[in-house]
């Protein structure tokens, strides 16, 4: 795929034919496509929704049903921990990925999970679990308890897990950029096959972090794919209230790199582009994937989200990437209405073990304040 | 034992430990191609080659970042910073993704990286160019701060620094490469992390001091004995951990401690000390803990400024008599 797609203008390049009510990635926002221009500039990719279907990006049947699975778990996950959160059981910010398990589950599929790399920002529990993260471990991090991913050190915005490459979980926006290239500059160091997938939301790429983690990561070829997951707002401001220049895949351009934009609201879109830009990161060209998606709550619980309009608010939702998969099941004829509530009421079931688990798992012994600080284990602490 | 630069004994650390272990890499501004803007990297770009000696654009943010990555992920960084006044635009990766991963993994990932480079005042740089970091980096649970005096310290601690699974500030000085000592060349030679070396042994006064401080630390110790007084001279070497219980000991034989310090006073590495030493060994203190630190004042430029502004022979030596209640 490297060099490949190396062209002269930026002319969006559609991936795939448009079918049947198909959104375009570009429109989808309200944003312009990126025009032509003279001199050598990186091509841009667009993977609008509705393109592909399961048959032609080579996902079997199970998959199909698989991936489905996969995002329904994040979303009754979150809605659980919402309610867990106003019942005073999860302390702290709670920041729901609702709406956006497109995204975490298209990438999962994509990627070789325990070969590449992950890391992300707060809204982490989305990823966590599209990686196989279980419920048990992740609501009893929410809890606080011995039995989560942390032990209850991390927290909802800190989920990690070595096994599954899953590098975190991080709350400084934009501060774990530049870690995520140097997990790929890892990979490429040891020569092991590996790539990064480094996510961001929309406004982290306003931190010189960013900035200068394109450079390095361009300048060093190293095997990373930066996704920017566009949900329209930073917090309360919406990008084009930040950005002088919103179409953030355009930013690629000025580090040498390739970019694309998919749409978040369709799996298989964001399956195709997640897997064209892994394949260049195998081949150590990093490049920019821009994802446009939407959450459908607040940042936070305590945020009511009052920047956005019901209309806006309803309009999204009508794209509902879980929604959209479950059409494409029933109409292909993939699984039946009966088959989709089964699984359902499964994983609901799951996710209310998970608060059983969470609940009945121990609170960190007040010892354990002074472990995992330092690798070293006679630590000479100040101690009361 | 061979005679080394400061410099010297660092590049020794740094090339015996890249020998030995192929995950050490060298990354930083200049150190490669320039040979290092101090010339502490000189020749390791010939010896180990460009995959491994690697020059940055001016990010410290962006390197310092990569660093951490690169140590989650298994390798073991040495990111060194011009100066680590470089490093405040790299505050968030030290701080945060250096310090506390390992903690809000629950343990599941190590940071095993090293940044390193001159600190504190080097002349007339003003302001901006001649902060001590000393206090500041060890404020923070999850870093080591290593500051050593002496090139043979430099090397010892630096191997121990590397192979630490922990990240570390290994904090240098501009206007001490030069300075020459003589250096182990024993494999292996490691020094641990956190232990005081008594450099000098009295009974009368203690002072502690490293870096640059500690030579300043032992004039001053000369000049008191040409008076009479014999001051004890501990070294910390590692800033965080401190070695409190080597100070308590020698306050407990001396019943005086002045400490000397080129930070500024204000919650800084001397403040820390007699704040330690007030509370284990308080019946054991003939007078206050004083302090000779930078002033309480950024950095000025102006010659006479300057040497005013940081810790003097002279000053130490006034501190001391004072502690004694001589005159």
């Amino acid at each position: 795929m490297a060099g490949e797609t190396r062209k002269k203008t930026r002319q969006p390049v559609a991936e795939g034919k448009a079918q049947g009510n198909g959104i375009s990635a570009v429109s989808q926002n309200g944003h312009s496509a990126a025009t032509a221009e003279d001199g050598a500039s990186e091509p841009f990719v667009d993977y609008p929704a509705g393109a592909y279907t399961h048959e032609e990006l080579g996902i079997s049947d199970d998959e199909t049903r698989a991936m489905y699975r996969n995002m329904l778990l994040q979303r009754r996950f979150e809605e659980r921990a919402a309610q867990m959160y106003g019942k005073q059981k999860i302390g702290g910010f709670l920041h729901l990925y609702i709406g956006q398990e497109a995204v975490s589950t298209g990438s999962a599929y994509a990627m070789e999970i325990g070969k590449d790399s992950v890391i992300t920002a707060y809204r982490d529990h989305g990823l966590g679990l599209a990686l196989g993260m279980t419920s048990n471990e992740c609501m009893a991090e929410l809890f606080g308890k011995v039995g989560g991913s942390s032990r209850g050190k991390g927290g909802s915005m800190h989920y990690f897990k070595k096994e599954l490459n899953f590098y975190g979980g991080h709350g400084i926006v934009g501060g774990h950029i530049a870690v995520g290239a140097g997990i790929a500059f890892a990979h490429k160091y040891k020569g092991d096959g590996g790539v990064c997938l480094t996510y961001f939301g929309d406004g982290a790429v306003g931190q010189g972090s960013f900035h200068e983690t394109m450079n390095l990561a361009a300048l060093y070829e190293t095997p990373c794919v930066f996704v920017i997951e566009n949900n329209e707002y930073a917090m309360g401001t919406a990008t084009h209230r930040a950005f002088a220049q919103p179409d953030f895949y355009r930013y690629a351009d000025s580090y040498g790199m390739p970019s694309a934009l998919a749409s978040g609201m369709d799996i298989f879109s964001v399956y195709k582009a997640m897997s064209d830009h892994i394949a260049m990161a195998r081949n150590n060209r990093p490049s920019i994937l821009e994802v446009r998606t939407y959450r459908y709550r607040g940042h936070s619980m305590s945020d009511p989200a009052n920047y956005r309009t019901k209309e806006e608010l309803d309009a999204r939702k009508e794209q509902d990437p879980i929604i959209r998969l479950k059409g494409y099941l029933l109409e292909r004829e993939l699984a039946s209405n009966e088959d989709l509530d089964a699984a359902d009421a499964e994983i609901k079931q799951e996710v209310m073990d998970s608060v059983a688990f969470s609940e009945e798992s121990p609170a960190p012994a007040l010892p354990e304040i002074y472990e995992h600080v330092y690798a070293q284990t006679d630590y000479p602490f100040l101690t009361d | 034992m061979a005679v080394l630069q400061f410099r010297e004994a660092i590049r020794a650390a740094m090339v015996e430990e890249m020998a030995r272990d192929e995950n050490i890499f060298l990354i930083g501004e200049e150190v490669a191609e320039y040979n290092g803007a101090y010339k502490v990297s000189e020749g390791m770009l010939d010896r180990f080659g460009a995959g491994r000696v690697i020059d940055t654009p001016i990010s410290e943010s962006g390197f310092a970042g990569l660093g951490v990555g690169a140590a989650m992920a298994g390798l073991r960084p040495v990111v060194e910073f011009m100066t680590f006044n470089f490093s405040f635009v790299a505050f968030d990766q030290l701080v945060n993704n250096a310090a506390k991963i390992r903690y809000m993994s629950g343990g599941q990932y190590a940071i095993p990286i090293v940044f390193r480079g001159p600190n504190g005042a080097a002349g007339q740089l003003a302001a901006t160019h001649n902060t001590a970091v000393e206090s500041l980096y060890s404020y923070f649970p999850g870093l080591k701060v290593v500051a050593p005096s002496n090139p043979d310290d430099a090397k010892g601690l630096l191997k121990s620094a590397i192979r630490d699974d922990d990240p570390v500030i290994f904090l240098e000085s501009e206007s001490m490469y030069g300075l020459k000592g003589e250096v182990s060349d024993a494999a292996d030679y490691l020094i641990p992390l956190g232990k005081a070396r008594i450099a000098r042994e009295g009974a009368d006064v203690t002072l502690v001091a490293h870096q640059k401080s500690y030579w300043r630390a032992l004039e001053a110790a000369d000049r008191l004995a040409e008076d009479g007084y014999e001051a004890e001279v501990i070294d910390p070497r590692t800033i965080r951990p401190l070695d409190i219980d080597a100070i308590a000991a020698s306050v407990r034989k001396t019943n005086r401690l002045v400490v000397v310090d080129e930070s500024n006073p204000f919650a800084s590495f001397s403040s820390e000390v007699a704040c330690q030493v007030q509370e284990r060994v308080f019946d054991w203190l003939d007078a206050p803990v004083l302090r000779v630190t930078a002033k309480d004042a950024p950095a000025p430029y102006a010659k006479n400024l300057i040497e005013y502004y940081m810790p003097r022979t002279e000053d130490i030596v006034a501190a001391a008599k004072k502690a004694l209640y001589a005159r």
